[in-house]
């Protein structure tokens, strides 16, 4: 996206029926760390990985639990989710307290978007730089959603945000037919896996992610290192015994669909005035 | 506040009682819910768990401490969600002082008593009034049998008074068998003569390993 004269005030359209700001916004969350989801019929993992400012600080912190049923991950500015997670949280309380039940993840999300429309629309503020992956579980199932900056919302049997995510996006797209039918475990190893696909080469240790999961019976909770390092152990043992021909295919294959993507957004920059591609939040 | 024949409040009866031990605290309230000279239900809770080791038990009128339960619950959410930890329960203390306090001029009809472990794992008692005025003590009685009970306490567990010099530990050398077993017999003899007392007695025992709970019965009449 280049430059122009019409991106300036959130509230100003450019002739293409585009709000610059906003999209701008959507590119915060795509230059964040990465962050995975996955849904089974009785379960919803969120995996993040931590980026740490430099070897000296802690890593930042990614995934919020909102209520026992209710879990997020965030992708972008990490302050405007810190802030946006509080507001949930607030909200499932009250709910709680006057209906003494809890606050179905759909109508928690449309709060959120309409929150984040807000911004959107007021000349005095600008958008909220932080995507939000949802995953909570109520009494209509398993639900795993995803809020952007734009106010929109959308239903996900599995999804990825941030910066590499169409590594794990491409690896999840073979993969989530079968999601509906995993086990808790089978879960929870393909979200390492997706986390991995986005590292693209970095080593997958248990001290840089975090994995979250919420399920019938089980409230929403961060799982400890130990137990995620098993699994990272469980993979790798896996990846070795793979052939060696298998090994070379894969990352080749996934390298090219990388590249396409990469093309694919380089092509669209050049062609906004043409409006030939819709913008992202008309999707 | 002109009451008007507390059309507002309600007295449903009932007595609690709790004692601090060097290293568990038992709180317990009876289950009889009364109007006047009528009993709503035998089974009725007064006591709620606030924190891992914090609870509460109230008489009064029980619409208001339902309503300041489920306020301090909320707190609690809010607490947690923000230190990442459990309130202990000094904590809770103040925090329940404050909220009654709040509403200073249209109060919450309840008698509270809060009990638990504080952070050196020693039992602790507190006892309000309605409108949020505390004390940490080795005892405490509230409700329409505290008068009867609490003589009785006076006199098995000799509190040291809390304007003594050096300050002295307010906590019971007893047992905590001991202690359940006096709870037990004051809460007997309670019932034989206050009318709004009887049914069962709820007990709650807190220490270490968790909370136990038990029930017992009592007069029906």
């Amino acid at each position: 996206m280049f430059r122009n004269q019409y991106d300036t005030d959130v509230t100003t359209w450019s002739p293409a029926g585009r709000l610059f700001q906003v999209e701008y916004a959507m590119e915060a969350v795509k230059q964040g760390a990465a962050a995975v989801g996955l849904r089974s019929t009785s379960h919803v993992v969120l995996a993040t990985v931590n980026k740490a400012a430099s070897d000296l600080s802690s890593h930042q912190r990614k995934v919020f639990k909102i209520d026992d049923h209710i879990g997020v991950a965030i992708a972008g500015l990490t302050a405007d989710g810190r802030v946006l997670s509080r507001y949930l949280r607030n909200e499932c309380i009250n709910h709680s307290f006057v209906y003494e039940s809890p606050l179905p993840v759909s109508r928690l999300v449309v709060r959120l978007a309409d929150k984040a429309q807000v911004c959107t629309q007021r000349s005095w503020k600008r958008p909220f730089g932080v995507g939000l992956l949802v995953a909570g579980l109520d009494e209509t199932g398993a639900h795993l959603y995803y809020n952007c900056p734009s106010g929109n919302y959308f239903e996900y049997q599995a999804f990825a945000i941030g910066s590499r995510s169409q590594a794990a996006k491409t690896f999840m797209e073979r993969r989530f037919e079968a999601f509906n039918g995993y086990s808790r475990d089978e879960l929870i190893k393909d979200a390492l896996f997706a986390i991995k696909e986005t590292l693209q080469g970095e080593k997958l240790t248990s001290s840089i992610c975090t994995v979250a999961v919420v399920g019938i019976g089980e409230p929403f909770h961060m799982l400890d290192l130990k137990t995620i390092q098993e699994v990272i152990d469980s993979i790798d043992i896996k990846e070795d015994d793979a052939s060696a021909a298998a090994a070379d295919q894969t990352p080749m294959q996934e390298e090219d669909k990388s590249s396409e993507a990469a093309a694919a957004d380089q092509a669209s920059m050049q062609e906004e005035d043409k409006s030939s591609e819709a913008a992202p939040m008309d999707i | 506040m002109a009451l008007r024949g507390n059309w507002m409040y309600e007295n449903n009866g009932g007595t609690c009682v709790a004692i601090a031990g060097a290293d568990y605290c038992v709180i317990a309230a009876d289950t009889r819910l009364s109007v006047g000279y009528s009993i709503y239900t035998r089974d009725y809770s007064k006591i709620c768990k606030l924190a891992d080791k914090c609870v509460m038990a109230s008489s009064g009128f029980q619409g208001d401490l339902k309503a300041l339960q489920k306020n301090l619950a909320a707190k609690h959410l809010i607490y947690q969600h923000q230190h990442n930890k459990q309130m202990s329960c000094p904590a809770m203390a103040q925090l329940l002082s404050n909220t009654l306090y709040y509403k200073r001029f249209f109060p919450y009809f309840t008698f509270n008593i809060l009990g638990g472990l504080d952070s050196d794992g020693k039992g602790c008692v507190f006892t309000y009034d309605a409108v949020g005025s505390y004390e940490r003590v080795g005892y405490s009685a509230q409700g329409t049998g505290a008068g009867l009970i609490i003589p009785v306490l006076d006199n098995q567990l000799k509190s040291p008074s809390p304007l003594l010099l050096p300050a002295k530990d307010a906590v019971t050398p007893l047992l905590e068998m001991e202690a359940v077993d006096l709870v037990k017999d004051v809460f007997a003899s309670a019932t034989e003569r206050d009318i709004y007392t009887g049914d069962k007695v709820e007990i709650l025992v807190i220490n270490a390993s968790g909370i136990r709970q038990e029930l017992m019965e009592l007069r029906k009449d």
